[in-house]
């Protein structure tokens, strides 16, 4: 039972994307759509969750002084592994995250928990936290993805809500929609945490 | 000509944090004054341009001549630390005033996800060397520009009421918003 709140942390209390704002670009960048959300959010758990699994359990080989390095090398590798996953299954989707696949390697969530949390602790709560981690940013980006979706768009994962040619906000998917709607997703998470303390 | 294009593309049109949303949290973090950003933005060139010339060379004579293209992504990255190491023991020695002014921003950059993505998109765009070169310094440029009008605007919100709750990321990422609604204005450019 006590394992269980290293997997609940990353979903609300410490949610990579709304409280600690980390891993900025993908959440700007992908969420036209609220598939594309599922998509991101999918790899970057698989990476997370691999890689707080490898580094948890290498912690004691790997030297202090190069453990970044070694950190890179591990993640990239899982990184390489989604990426080409990805391509030959669902090339549709690849086409879309495009260039932030590779990026996952620089994602400062992954990076972030492998130095923070699993570098220091074994493997079944480092995996728990990779796995709490990156469902509370999967959650994060599809509310975001579906927002500017149904805003923008009119519909919600390609199911279209309004008639064919009714007028949609269109700003909310292109770049300025991004920035807007994740400020005042923070700023809605800020009031939130206050308000409810937790 | 061609060349023309590509720096207007990359310095305005497709500016990297407004448009691509690469480097948000350098543009976000380090945009607090006007003369740090202009320090930040000033290493973001140096270490693209000389990545975006490092890795056209990497991939070229080696990981296409050795069909190991898959590894792009972990060869770029590593090839990037080092490099920004490199910079930053090579600036120490041999110009230690400029490292004064860029040595705190330089271990910053490794993780930048723009150095990294610029150096995957020249390859994807199959540019020449100079090309390549030309387009990750444009770029840079690009990331300054923005970075030092955010700064410019955030040093002029100290003195201006806004909601509490609004404080830190929210307004910032608001504002990042604006600035990005009027660079759609130079969409019809090229």
């Amino acid at each position: 039972m006590s394992q269980l709140k290293y997997f609940t942390n990353g979903l609300f209390k410490e949610n990579p994307s709304l409280v600690l704002v980390l891993g900025t670009c993908p959440t700007l960048a992908v969420t036209t759509a609220a598939i594309n959300g599922i998509g991101m959010g999918a790899a970057t758990t698989f990476v997370l969750v691999f890689s707080n699994l490898l580094i948890a359990a290498l912690k004691n080989l790997i030297p202090n002084k190069v453990r970044i390095a070694a950190f890179i090398v591990i993640i990239a590798t899982f990184v390489t592994i989604v990426d080409l996953v990805m391509k030959a299954f669902t090339p549709d989707l690849y086409a879309t995250l495009g260039i932030f696949i590779p990026l996952i390697v620089v994602n400062c969530i992954i990076l972030g928990r492998a130095e923070a949390f699993a570098q220091k602790s074994n493997v079944i709560p480092a995996i728990l936290d990779g796995l709490g981690m990156g469902i509370g940013f999967t959650l994060a980006i599809t509310l975001m993805g579906s927002i500017r979706e149904i805003l923008g768009n009119g519909s919600i994962f390609n199911i279209k809500l309004v008639a064919e040619d009714a007028n949609t906000i269109l700003i909310f998917i292109l770049p300025p929609g991004a920035f807007i709607t994740y400020g005042y997703l923070i700023a809605i998470m800020n009031r939130m945490k206050k308000r409810y303390n937790i | 000509m061609e060349i023309i294009g590509i720096i207007i593309l990359a310095l305005l049109v497709n500016n990297v944090v407004l448009a691509q949303f690469l480097g948000i949290c350098p543009f976000l973090g380090v945009s607090q004054k006007v003369s740090t950003s202009i320090g930040m933005g000033a290493a973001v060139v140096f270490v693209m341009a000389l990545a975006n010339l490092v890795t056209y060379l990497i991939q070229y004579f080696i990981l296409i001549p050795l069909h190991i293209e898959f590894m792009q992504t972990i060869t770029f990255i590593f090839i990037i630390a080092f490099l920004v190491q490199v910079v930053e023991i090579i600036l120490k020695k041999a110009a230690p005033s400029l490292y004064q002014a860029l040595g705190i921003y330089l271990p910053l950059i490794t993780t930048n996800c723009a150095v990294l993505g610029i150096a995957i998109l020249a390859v994807q765009k199959n540019y020449t060397l100079v090309e390549s070169v030309i387009y990750a310094s444009a770029i840079a440029v690009g990331f300054t520009l923005a970075l030092i009008l955010m700064a410019g605007i955030r040093e002029q919100m100290e003195n201006t009421g806004y909601p509490s709750g609004m404080k830190g990321f929210p307004i910032s990422l608001i504002i990042a918003g604006l600035l990005s609604l009027a660079f759609m204005g130079f969409a019809g450019l090229v």
